[in-house]
């Protein structure tokens, strides 16, 4: 039998316990429907509070976060989420505001979204945004079905065809999987840019576009940048920009500046809208000029313009061609909207602009620590991230246990195993709220483990040593599928 | 205000090991005519004026908590969230932390994903859960990519009720303009009375998934088992989209027969938040875990005999799979998951009972008092949970903008979605509606 460190909720149930409970029917009983309409049991967890305090209390502790320490985590940009986020997204004119009330009634939270809507457009140099995506991946999603019926319109029907990095996200292929289209992979050079002979080859008449995360996966800002957008233009492709990696653009440049068509936001990652143990996350999409017409509908706009003594009336508007609506209601509205845009507000143009220059000073920094240890296959200035090898020539140690082994240092470890083009890749995003004392002990860390490496490696196969869980049997869970607390064919219905 | 903890002599240190002589050097490779724009965005505020400036905002809405009464639904609802529920959600080990892609340092996101699945699978009487969509309209239009690909895009056919959420169907519209499929059912003019058995002779060989709503848009409660097994008769799938409070009192769309069952989860836990972010639960049985999108938790052992979660299955994801993914999704909505697990174990199984049962009590009082009124009465005949349809004897906006003259937010105007329903609103009554507020409603109602 398995030692159980922390009960399931369905085993610290006890029939008979009241946890809260609703108050007495203020009005006369009716008749329940018929009873082949009802459910026979009802068989969820009976608990006190307290015992229900105790066990999410006790699980909360078994997890890393960013408020314990330092997050690493390439591509998620694990930044420090500012408390007083926490407090304006739970005002009450937010959080009890329901999505279908009559427009007047909530000019509060339509001028919030407006306003998020012309910063963003500000903040990237797109012409329009929308707020609806309520992911990167939703949005990635957005902007494809966007681009596809950019297409469409022009009854330019041959294009089936997007050009994906060798680098990029894992979303990139799925979103446009999603869409039927074809992926066509384009190699990187051996500076960390897109191949331009290899672009060149794979532009003509029947690409969609191109999707193109800049800073790419290696933390590196394409050297060519306006070369391949000109490229993807002169085919009639458009180009698509993963905004995964926008901390290290903030008032650097502008992805509509550079010639993108399209951009997803992650609210999640770029504006400190905390990540919540994987989501929710909030995806706003911008346009340039070519797309405005095909944006998910609604946007929120002005329908009465306002005056010196009256504010002006903002409410729903309908792009032309809209590709249509891709989430119930607006958007992910209090959670992410509310904070993102107390984020932005306190930190104002020369803020944003900090915040990008100490993200890539602090990715820089380690990379310059740990360049005489690590392998560093493109070394160059990085941006935000930067990618070095875990392993060592004339040793079995790899990635996987250099991340195990730095939990016992008390880090969470960066990514692991991408981008797919570095072996054993571990892709290290310090972002800008860690201090040099930080940085400082991560990479004597680091540098420490690469000795272990050599002198007790056992140490690192079987790390991590001091976490309340050790190493995890991965295959067990794939063939036994225990997904339940209960195993569905032992569930009886009484 | 920054939250960058670094002190000029310290970036000065850095810029010299890093081996530049000022933080705009870093930008190089940065196209020079595009380089440092100036950004045209308001100054910095600090703490105490964002707090202010966002308070005052905020208050510039009209909220339902005491400034409206509201008899709003279709879809969102407005239910009492007990007070633990957010102490947790504000641990910061649970919301600063991210995907549990470590899971020797993630084991309490993982349990609780773990507790979520198990208790949404006691709800829906289904096999498996993930925890991983945006809401209930991209759950549903996910469980169309599970068809699709379960047929492998052999069958190319969906039959869709009129009586689905109509911003649902718009969702899933938008998520399949790529795949070339054939729609049938979804027709807002088609008669509104018919049962689901009218749905049935619209499911051929072709039919990959049927769609129906539980309590349907309407509020109306339905036994799906007869089309249900009509549809499996042809081959076809069938997903239920479910209301989670209704299905505390009703009989469960797994005892149906139905292969997938999603839906909004918003109403366990989650504020109204004017839309979001909400929670779409999607649950499924365990033939189809394999081409079910999202993350799914499972049950294993560590290399100290420990009970542990891991996740599981992560081949049939997008970082692995790529463009054969069944969908691109990356999040998991974990907070939220947790947010629905806290409450359904602070309110447990007799507490949940007691929501139920107060939805329904107080929907079926003002129905009752509601139709009383010289003018007005209820749409449709079939047993309801919390929502009906109220028919008027003036156009549904008209009717809208008295109440809310009044102060009271009335329903639904259903004349948007149904050219048939132009004096016809969709009212929803929760347990936070008092008898005073019902009885406002229908005092409202009867001076009009």
């Amino acid at each position: 039998m398995a030692t159980i460190l922390e009960p399931t909720i369905f085993e610290l149930s006890s029939p008979g316990r009241r946890g809260v409970t609703m108050p007495a029917s203020d009005v006369p009983k009716a008749a329940l429907p018929p009873k082949n309409l009802l459910r026979s049991d009802l068989p969820l967890p009976e608990l006190a509070e307290v015992d229900v305090v105790r066990h999410y209390m006790k699980l909360s502790k078994f997890n890393y976060s960013v408020d314990d320490g330092f997050y690493p985590l390439g591509s998620c940009t694990m930044k420090y989420n500012p408390k007083i986020n926490e407090d304006t997204c739970r005002l009450p004119g937010y959080l009890f505001t329901h999505p279908l009330q009559p427009i007047e009634t909530v000019q509060g939270n339509l001028a919030l979204m407006f306003e998020m809507q012309e910063w963003l457009k500000e903040i990237s140099g797109f012409a329009d945004v929308t707020l609806q995506p309520a992911a990167g991946a939703h949005g990635e999603f957005t902007g494809v079905l966007m681009m596809a019926a950019y297409h469409k319109s022009r009854g330019d029907t041959k294009r089936t065809k997007m050009l994906i990095p060798d680098a990029a996200h894992g979303t990139n292929p799925a979103s446009v999987g999603m869409l039927g289209f074809s992926v066509i992979t384009i190699p990187s050079d051996s500076r960390g840019n897109v191949d331009l002979k290899a672009l060149e080859a794979a532009c003509d008449d029947t690409v969609v576009g191109m999707m193109l995360t800049n800073p790419n996966t290696l933390g590196m800002f394409d050297e060519n940048i306006e070369k391949v957008i000109e490229l993807v233009h002169k085919c009639g492709g458009l180009m698509y920009g993963d905004g995964a990696n926008l901390n290290a653009l903030l008032g650097i440049v502008r992805p509509g500046d550079l010639g993108f068509d399209v951009m997803h936001f992650n609210l999640h990652k770029t504006f400190s809208v905390p990540h919540g143990g994987g989501g929710p996350g909030s995806g706003p999409v911008g346009v340039g000029p070519v797309l405005v017409d095909f944006l998910p509908a609604p946007l929120v706009g002005i329908i009465e313009e306002g005056d010196e003594e009256m504010a002006p009336l903002y409410g729903f508007v309908t792009p032309k061609k809209t590709i249509g609506r891709m989430k119930a209601f607006h958007g992910h509205f209090g959670g992410g909207l509310v904070r993102a845009y107390t984020y932005i507000a306190m930190h104002g143009p020369d803020g944003l602009k900090d915040i990008s220059q100490y993200a890539v000073l602090n990715a820089n920094y380690l990379q310059a620590r740990l360049r005489s240890t690590y392998k560093i296959p493109y070394d160059r200035i990085c941006m935000h991230e930067f990618v070095m090898e875990g392993q060592f020539e004339g040793s079995d140690i790899r990635a996987l246990d250099i991340s195990k082994r730095l939990m016992d240092y008390n880090f969470h470890p960066p990514t692991n195993y991408f981008p797919l083009i570095v072996h054993e890749a571990l892709m290290i995003e310090p972002t800008e709220t860690e201090n040099k004392d930080t940085l400082d002990r991560f990479a004597d860390a680091l540098i420490k483990i690469a000795e272990e490496a050599k002198t007790q490696p056992e140490l690192l196969h079987n790390a991590p040593h001091i976490t309340p869980f050790g190493r995890m049997d991965e295959v067990k869970a794939a063939r036994e599928l225990v997904l339940c607390c209960w195993l569905p064919e032992n569930y009886v219905n009484e | 205000m920054t939250y960058i903890p670094i002190s000029p002599a310290e970036r000065d240190a850095m810029l010299k090991t890093v081996g530049v002589k000022s933080l705009d050097d870093l930008f190089d490779a940065i196209p020079k005519k595009h380089r440092f724009p100036e950004l045209d965005l308001p100054p910095a505020l600090t703490e105490m004026e964002a707090a202010a400036h966002l308070a005052e905002m905020a208050s510039s809405n009209e909220h339902v908590r005491g400034d409206l009464i509201s008899f709003l639904g279709a879809g969102a609802y407005n239910h009492y969230v007990p007070s633990v529920v957010d102490h947790m959600l504000r641990r910061g080990e649970f919301y600063t932390a991210y995907t549990p892609y470590q899971p020797e340092i993630s084991q309490g996101t993982l349990q609780a994903i773990f507790e979520y699945q198990s208790l949404m699978c006691t709800l829906t009487g289904m096999d498996v859960s993930n925890a991983s969509h945006y809401d209930g309209a991209t759950a549903t239009a996910e469980a169309v990519n599970l068809a699709y690909a379960q047929f492998r895009g052999k069958r190319k056919k969906i039959v869709i009720s009129p009586t689905v959420h109509p911003q649902y169907r718009e969702v899933i519209r938008t998520y399949s303009q790529g795949m070339g499929l054939e729609e049938a059912g979804d027709d807002p003019t088609a008669d509104l009375e018919a049962g689901p058995e009218a749905l049935t002779s619209l499911i051929d060989d072709n039919t990959m998934l049927v769609i129906v709503q539980y309590p349907d848009f309407f509020g109306r409660i339905h036994d799906y088992t007869k089309l249900i097994e009509d549809a499996h008769a042809k081959g076809s799938l069938v997903c239920i989209v479910a209301n989670p409070t209704a299905m505390l009192m009703l009989k469960t769309p797994g005892d149906m027969g139905a292969d997938i069952v999603v839906g909004e989860a918003q109403p366990f836990g989650i504020p109204l938040w004017y839309g979001g972010p909400y929670l779409g639960f999607f649950t499924t049985k365990k033939p189809y875990v394999h081409k079910m999108a999202g993350r799914l938790v499972g049950e294993t052992i560590d290399n100290r005999g420990q009970r542990c979660y891991v996740l599981t299955l992560t081949s049939r994801e997008q970082h692995i799979k790529r463009e054969r993914a069944t969908s691109n999704i990356c999040t998991n909505q974990g907070l939220l998951a947790l947010a629905a697990a806290v409450y359904m174990s602070t309110l447990g199984k007799t507490g949940l009972q007691q929501v139920a049962n107060l939805c329904y009590q107080k929907a079926h009082y003002a129905a009752g008092e509601l139709s009383k009124i010289d003018g007005f009465g209820l749409c449709f005949m079939e047993p309801f949970f919390h929502e009906f349809v109220l028919c008027c004897p003036k156009p549904a906006s008209e009717v809208n903008q008295y109440l809310l003259d009044n102060g009271i937010l009335g329903g639904y105007d259903l004349s948007k979605d149904y050219p048939a329903l132009q004096n016809h609103i969709l009212v929803a009554v929760t347990e936070m509606n008092s008898k005073d507020e019902i009885d406002s409603l229908v005092e409202a109602l009867k001076e009009m």
